[in-house]
């Protein structure tokens, strides 16, 4: 296991970063100016990334696929981000979000990690308010506060429902500032396709210019992975159209092992599929389970609307089996019990794969506070209900908007349909405490990578942790790489590691279109996503999941036989763009079942079936899974497992209750 | 297949930048009324592959009206005849059964077509570079609460940063006008008293480099604020005059 340091340090976990910080190798300002960074990705990990960086000195080139860096998919991210500020004064503290995340992720997280998260969660709020970021605020002129799954204190922060929009527009800001002057390059419409390494160290990027087609070489002293999640494995989740695992699988063939791929995490709350046609799923943000009641009918197959079913014909289930946290318990329960109730028949709307999330009850509630604060006395019905609406609709209007925008419904006056899909990916590539991958000099940041969420993660972290990674722990982190390689002279791009680089990419470019296939990329994905969402999705068990390999394998040999890519390499392609994420989409599954197979405990959003306590509830299994699986690919689809064992000082495991 | 609509599309061809484009006609057949607008271009999209044509380039990603990506110019208005939404939220409910829609790219000078329905649109990431940021180095700030922001002004500053930069102001504006975007962005900051700082060279450097990039200039037709997705009000443009006003003054 020697391969598998996590360099955490030693001391007290109080103490472990800022023990680090004031002893860490620093690059002096000098030298900071002849060191090349390269940043993949331009989501809030890689931007805040970049942004410190440059201000730091580094020269910087940063990549995205989209047309602008304000386009990567934290722009989607709704709900909120948390930080130990305690500003409600209800007991909130850096210890107590330091807990919370360690229990949420079900024990499979690093403590030493996690702590420092938490530790530089309140510093992310101030740096955004700083920036201009409009987050929301109460009548006093303080920021708000909400309470968001699996947590009882209110810690998170929010813009409306545009959290990730405002949080990645001020990263954003940062960026741009330094491309004005000139300390950023950015590469918009570009898609890293390849690293270099060189004597084993991570020395650029192989990238193809979406709209000419062209392959470039980029050097770096050092490269950062800040490339999202790969829930689109799935085809369909609440993740952007080209959300893909492409530069992390390629830094996983060159050597940089993958952590934990089967911890998925399915949102409780996202609008059920209407058709065949779906191309992706929305998600109506986990706050709305704040004030919103989850119910299905107490009969099974019952037909009604909603609202012709009488109060005590309800089964408020989440109220009834955890009484403690109720609608608040985290996703992967809140998925798991809304599926039971699915299967065994309790489902709503036509497909029966749908529960209800109703706001009457939070309408009410509101209009009667806000009559009192207006000083409304005997107030009507109907204009209890106007205030109540009012009320929510300042709070989530326009999640009810996009609601009604894509099922043609009022949520306002009919309860809404929600069901489970897949969200976040919380495994990614392994990294240590400084977050480099095995592969020296190669870093990886954000959603990409497996670090702090262990199997399941808790809303409003995956902001914290993207912003916590870029501006806070990498700038330090890096220097202990930087310091050493002051020496080095930018590498011409001419070295014979970019030229293999190069032809390896500009091979798979060649078959792609050498095929000439009948079936589309969208044709294989579609069905690689049935498979992984059928066994490996929110139940797996060992039979499931040895068809989905076999299954996957098959269809992998079968896309590099038939998948048609039309147009040319040399313009703007979409369809080959999409070929090269779902070719590596093809191998990941694969790993991702294995993975699951592996882990025959249940735990966080990684539930076998075969490991259930007689309520139903996951099992976790100490003894034998109280490690990172962290997967080496050996070539030709083999693959080996390491484990990194989880030290826990501080929190005792236990059985994760939220009774 | 899902649906029983059937149309007629009109959608415009363009091999690159410099290739001449034309309107092409697709009947697509089999519509379902819940499909998104861009849903039903992944339906003809898998047709003309399967036919052996190239499928047609769009932009989009989040494909839920917040990444600001997709951007077709729908029967004359951008992003289609529903009001406050992007293509990607623009249902076929929309639309009746036997209609004809024409689908063109955004058309602005400082926009140039790429290939299809996909522009260039990064004319606006350098109008951001110029200004549209506080400089606040990473470590920099003090305590959030610190800075008491009345709820009114954070609102208003909340609804001009809501911009998603898709460029539907420009594409409906006969002066191809940045106007509104820009001053979204200028307003956000000046709303702010973190932007109080640097508020007089906002203006001058992103109004300076708004004009370098070719868009016109603004007459008051309002038709950004119609179209826009986001509604971004035109207060936003009258308090970006004002701002641009006194910048001058302080010179
Ligand atoms: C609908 C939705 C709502 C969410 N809401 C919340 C929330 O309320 N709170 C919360 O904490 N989290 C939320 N999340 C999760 C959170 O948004 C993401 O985990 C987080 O934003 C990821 O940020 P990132 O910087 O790691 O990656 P991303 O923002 O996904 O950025 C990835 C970047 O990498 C680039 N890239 C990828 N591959 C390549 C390549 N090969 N070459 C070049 N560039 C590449 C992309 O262009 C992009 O710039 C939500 C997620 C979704 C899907
Ligand atoms: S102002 Fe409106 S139309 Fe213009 S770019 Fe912003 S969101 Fe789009
Ligand atoms: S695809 Fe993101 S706004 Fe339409």
């Amino acid at each position: 296991m020697s391969k598998l340091d996590s360099k955490i340090p030693e001391g007290n976990l109080e103490e472990k970063w800022s023990k680090y910080k004031a002893s860490c190798a620093l690059v002096n300002p000098a030298n900071k100016r002849s060191l090349e960074i390269i940043v993949v990705g331009s989501g809030l990990a890689g931007a805040s990334a970049a942004a410190s960086l440059a201000e730091l000195g580094y020269k910087v080139k940063v990549f995205c696929f989209q047309d602008s860096a304000r386009r990567a998919h934290s722009i989607a991210a709704q709900g909120g981000i948390n930080a130990a500020k305690n500003y409600q004064n209800d007991g909130d503290s850096t210890y107590r979000l330091f807990y919370d995340t360690i229990k949420g992720g079900d024990y499979r997280a690093r403590e030493g990690n996690v702590y420092r998260l938490a530790e530089v969660s309140a510093n992310i709020i101030d740096q955004c308010v700083a920036q201009g970021v409009p987050l929301a605020r109460e009548y006093g002129g303080m920021l708000s506060n909400r309470s968001f799954g699996g947590t009882q204190v209110q810690r998170t922060f929010y813009a409306a429902g545009q959290t990730g929009q405002q949080l990645l527009l001020g990263a954003y800001s940062g960026l741009q500032r330094q491309v004005g002057l000139g300390t950023v390059e950015m590469l918009a419409r570009h898609e890293m396709l390849e690293v270099v390494t060189i004597e084993g160290k991570a020395r650029g990027i192989i990238a193809r210019d979406l709209v000419t087609g062209k392959l470039e070489r980029h050097f770096g002293h050092a490269v950062l992975l800040c490339t999202g999640g790969y829930g689109n494995v799935f085809y369909l989740s609440t993740n952007a159209m080209g959300c893909n695992v492409t530069a992390a699988w390629k830094a996983h063939k060159k050597g940089a092992f993958f952590g934990n791929p089967c911890f998925t995490q399915i949102h409780p709350t996202c609008i059920p599929v209407s058709g065949d046609h779906q191309s992706k799923l929305t998600l109506m943000s986990e706050s709305l389970r704040n004030d919103g009641r989850i119910w299905v009918p107490k009969k099974a197959g019952d037909v009604r609307k909603a609202n012709e079913i009488p109060e005590e014909e309800r089964d408020y289930y989440l109220e009834r089996r955890y009484p403690a946290f109720g609608n608040l318990v985290p996703r992967d329960v809140a998925s798991r019990a809304a599926k039971e109730r699915c299967d065994a028949g309790f489902g709503v709307g036509t497909s029966k794969m749908a529960v209800f999330l109703d706001f009457k009850s939070a309408i009410e509630r509101y209009g009667h506070n806000q009559a009192v604060k207006l000083g409304v006395q005997n107030p009507t019905a109907a204009q209890l209900k106007d205030f109540g609406k009012q009320v929510v609709e300042e709070k989530y209007g326009n999640l009810f908007e996009m609601y009604e925008q894509i099922t043609g419904e009022n949520p306002y006056e009919v309860a809404m349909r929600i069901y489970p899909a897949v969200h976040y990916t919380m495994g990614g590539l392994w990294v240590d405490y400084n977050l480099m991958t095995t592969v020296p000099g190669l870093y990886c940041l954000g959603e990409a990578n497996f670090s702090d969420h262990g199997a399941n993660r808790l809303g409003a972290s995956a902001l914290m942790q993207g912003l916590a990674d870029g501006y806070f722990v990498l700038p330090y982190t890096i220097g202990a790489y930087l310091s050493k390689e002051i020496s080095v002279k930018a590498i011409s791009t001419d070295h014979e590691a970019f030229g293999i680089a190069e032809k390896a990419v500009q091979g798979q470019i060649d078959k792609f279109f050498a095929i000439k296939g009948t079936k589309s990329v969208d044709h294989f994905h579609k069905k690689l996503g049935k498979i992984m969402w059928d066994k490996c999705g929110m139940a797996r068990n060992e039979k499931g999941l040895n068809e989905a390999i076999l299954e996957i394998r098959q269809l992998r040999e079968e896309f590099w036989k038939d998948v048609r890519v039309p147009g040319t390499n040399n313009e703007l392609n979409p369809e080959l763009e999409k070929a090269f994420r779902v070719a590596d989409f093809l191998e990941l599954g694969e790993l991702m079942c294995m993975d699951a197979l592996n882990r025959s405990e249940s735990c966080g959003g990684h539930f076998r079936e075969e490991s259930q306590t007689e309520e139903g509830e996951a099992l976790r299994n100490d003894d034998k899974f109280s490690y990172v699986s962290a997967w080496e690919n050996k070539g030709d689809g083999k693959y080996e497992l390491h484990k990194e064992e989880l030290i826990f000082d501080v929190v005792h495991p236990s059985a994760r209750s939220y009774k | 297949m899902s649906g029983n609509m059937n149309l007629t599309l009109r959608i415009w061809r363009q091999k690159s930048a410099k290739a001449n484009g034309q309107l092409v006609t697709y009947p697509v057949k089999g519509i379902s009324p819940d499909m998104s607008f861009l849903e039903m271009f992944d339906v003809l999209n898998e047709e003309l592959i399967n036919k052996g044509e190239e499928p047609i380039a769009f932009d989009h990603d989040c494909r839920e009206g917040i990444c600001g990506a997709c951007s077709m110019f729908i029967n004359g208005q951008p992003h289609g005849p529903k009001k406050g939404v992007t293509t990607c939220q623009l249902h076929m409910r929309s639309f009746k059964d036997g209609d004809t829609i024409v689908v063109e790219p955004w058309r602005a000078a400082a926009f140039p077509v790429i290939k299809d329905l996909t522009v260039d649109r990064a004319a606006f990431d350098r109008i951001i570079a110029k200004g549209g940021f506080i400089s606040v180095n990473t470590g920099n700030a003090q305590d959030a609460n610190n800075i008491p922001i009345p709820k009114t002004d954070a609102d208003l500053s909340f609804n001009a940063a809501a911009c998603i930069g898709c460029g539907a102001c420009v594409a409906t504006c006969k002066n191809s006008s940045a106007m509104l975007f820009v001053s979204a962005k200028i307003s956000q900051l000046a709303l702010l008293p973190q932007g109080q700082v640097e508020r007089i060279a906002r203006a001058k450097n992103m109004v300076a480099q708004m004009d370098e990039e070719g868009f016109g200039s603004c007459t008051n037709t309002g038709a950004c604020e119609v179209e826009c997705p986001k509604e971004i009000s035109l207060e936003n443009i009258a308090r970006m005059n004002r701002e641009y006003f006194m910048a001058n003054i302080k010179e």
